[in-house]
């Protein structure tokens, strides 16, 4: 394994939120692309340091949520009305008033789910292997201190070392893959 | 934040108008106000790895001398209610007290009392969270624990006042599916509703809270000691790197869902009390019902928050974490909420004389006059007094008193809905089919048995988890701030 071993990508240290503020900057305007920022917290502003995109968890709510409410409505119609008549009370078989307690509860359970596996998705979590895990110093990024990784799948992977220099990392490493 | 020597003098004094032109312009130098410190959420200026250190420890270290014979005791109560419930099974409904016309009793507000309790955590978790009321990171987890542990408790009673509980829980009668005669679920009745609404609240308090941990299970991992910890932690972190591109859709999907829960939680207690005010008991059916219904769930549920936190905080050494500006913040939700309880206490007993049915002014004339007048005062006592205690900054930072306080606002809330179900049914409409309850013992220990479910999986909680969200605490200090000269700003705060 170790004669193939293939460098996965260069991680810096820094030990304070500015700091990975301010190399993330350096980082991103040196025009890398493959690269990513580890926080104990999500940082303030970082999104925007990083040059990310906002979220696209909210399409997958949206499409839970408005498939919820159909599935209700749908339901007791056909439940209640097209499937088994029953006549209660001598109210309508079905009418969109008593049907909806269930609808919106079911629009927000389903949002809820697409919620949770559209933020799983777009995360590929969950993984079951990542060569940083490798590295002992990048337990404390669960703890508190920050950390930049960019690829070797990079292209301007050839001056990673100076930018993160440069950025003020205070402890670089070769991550193998 | 404006600067007294960055304005020009001239500008100053300019604005003045004297009215003497020939005198040169004053110099009037302007004392802007000292920008008021915020009391800070973490308390001593603690270090991030302080705050980790000292929340992981809590479940890492071996537990104090009382964890376990907490422990015993509380799952011996658990497991009293489960042959108590073993009892009901193989006896019959029978063997608590309810009858005709009191068809519903201790069962339903025992159900009542515990959802009740679960809104405070979903209350802090997602109001809080969408208001940006920071404080609520200290508090969250374990509140959102105690939301799921009293969902649990909740769901037994209405499963079993049944009485054959194999019907309730077969496909057909409270799940959509046709039963033997081919019939359907009747989408018309409350209590269908209300079976979706408590199903759809524990499964997305468990999907809510579960996100919120992702992080601090991987803090977990990092930190294992063993391999069977590191293990299970890491399973369930399921390779969470804290990585800036997870965080964004992570902070989208916990701000999505906090905004999804918000209605949730409203529309929770909302149908609760549509089993009631759907109805045409007087006493029950009532438009106030609703809001009234939220009000004091949440009222109920910041008391025992405050019963679990209290003792809490000292005993696991977390007062710079959950600090007394915590808890007094939670009193005051306490005084805000408990202030519309009673409220609406008053605002009933108008409506039950100003709408002109005699059978409502009968109920509510026989509420707090008539057999059961001990259980309306009990509850008038612990629910509209005790809360104003509150007004007072000693009552709140006294920690012995917020604790006993805590207690009884619990105790004034399950003496409501004992109140609202028992007094609205045992008076049926013909003197031929009034009636009067008693509880049997089967009843009380069955519902002390809830407590002991409660505390057990309470227990296991602080046992295993991170009872604080470390990674939305570390977030909230000023070292996380990257434009804060703790956070390593050059040039200072802006």
């Amino acid at each position: 394994m170790s004669a193939t071993a293939k460098t996965y990508g260069l991680l810096a240290q820094f030990d304070t939120a500015a700091g990975i503020f301010e190399a993330a900057l350096k980082v991103r305007d040196a025009g890398y692309k493959k690269w990513d920022v580890f926080t104990p917290f999500p940082i303030h502003g970082m999104d925007e340091a990083m040059g990310l995109k906002s979220s696209k968890v909210g399409y997958f709510t949206i499409c839970g949520g408005v498939t919820g409410f159909f599935t209700g409505m749908t339901m007791i119609w056909f439940m209640n009305m097209f499937d088994y008549g029953l006549v209660v009370g001598g109210k309508p078989l079905f009418t969109p008033l008593f049907a909806f307690p269930v609808s919106y509860e079911l629009t927000i359970l389903l949002s809820a789910f697409a919620t949770l596996f559209g933020m799983l998705v777009l995360n590929r979590l969950p993984k079951l292997y990542n060569p940083l895990f490798k590295v002992a110093r990048f337990k404390a990024a669960t703890d508190d201190k920050f950390f930049i990784c960019i690829e070797a799948a990079d292209p301007k992977f050839a001056e990673a070392k100076a930018v993160l220099e440069n950025a003020g990392a205070t402890a670089i490493e070769i991550v193998e893959d | 934040m404006g600067n007294a020597a960055s304005i020009p003098a001239s500008a100053v004094a300019g604005k003045k108008h004297d009215h003497d032109h020939s005198a040169p312009p004053k110099i009037v130098a302007v004392d802007c106000p000292k920008e008021l410190e915020r009391e800070p959420l973490v308390l001593n200026g603690r270090s991030l790895h302080w705050i980790t250190d000292r929340i992981a420890n809590v479940c890492e270290d071996d537990m104090p001398a009382w964890w376990w014979p907490a422990f015993i005791i509380s799952a011996g109560v658990m497991g009293m209610m489960f042959s108590l419930l073993a009892y009901l099974v193989s006896t019959g409904v029978g063997v608590w007290g309810l009858n005709n016309p009191a068809a519903w009793a201790w069962d339903i507000t025992n159900f009542v009392f515990w959802i009740g309790i679960g809104h405070a955590g979903t209350l802090i978790s997602a109001v809080l969270f969408l208001l940006r009321q920071k404080w609520r990171t200290s508090i969250n987890r374990s509140a959102e624990a105690m939301t799921l542990f009293a969902v649990a408790c909740a769901g037994i009673f209405p499963v079993f006042h049944t009485g054959r509980v194999w019907f309730a829980l077969m496909p057909g009668y409270l799940i959509p599916m046709p039963n033997f005669n081919y019939i359907w679920p009747q989408f018309r009745s409350p209590l269908l509703w209300d079976v979706f609404a408590v199903s759809t609240y524990g499964t997305v308090s468990l999907i809510f809270w579960y996100v919120g941990l992702i992080p601090d299970l991987a803090t977990l991992r990092d930190r294992a000691r063993n391999k069977v910890r590191g293990f299970f932690y890491g399973l369930f972190s399921l390779g969470w790197t804290g990585s800036n591109r997870h965080w964004s859709n992570y902070e989208k999907a916990y701000m999505i869902f906090a905004g999804i829960s918000t209605p949730l939680v409203l529309s929770v207690h909302s149908i609760v009390s549509f089993d009631f005010a759907v109805s045409n008991v007087p006493g029950w059916h009532t438009t106030i019902f609703p809001p009234y219904f939220v009000a004091g769930a949440i009222f109920s549920g910041f008391g025992m928050v405050l019963t679990l936190l209290v003792p809490m905080r000292t005993l696991f050494k977390l007062e710079d974490i959950v600090t007394v500006r915590h808890i007094e913040l939670m009193c005051k939700v306490i005084l805000a909420t408990g202030s519309i309880v009673g409220y609406a206490y008053g605002m009933e007993f108008f409506i039950a004389w100003y709408g002109g049915s005699p059978y409502e002014l009968y109920a509510f004339k026989n509420r707090a006059f008539g057999p059961y007048w001990w259980a309306y005062w009990s509850m008038i006592t612990c629910n509209v007094i005790s809360p104003h205690f509150f007004w007072f900054k000693w009552c709140r930072s006294n920690m012995v008193f917020v604790f006993l306080a805590s207690i009884v606002v619990n105790i004034g809330m399950w003496f409501e809905r004992f109140v609202i179900i028992v007094t609205s049914l045992h008076r049926d409409y013909l003197p031929a089919s009034w009636g009067y309850f008693t509880p049997t013992w089967v009843d009380a220990f069955t519902f002390i048995g809830s407590f002991g479910l409660f505390m057990t999986l309470f227990l296991l909680f602080i046992r295993y988890l991170p009872a604080i969200a470390m990674s939305e605490v570390k977030g909230v200090t000023p070292q996380a701030d990257p434009h804060h000269p703790l956070g390593g700003a050059k040039g200072g705060h802006h």
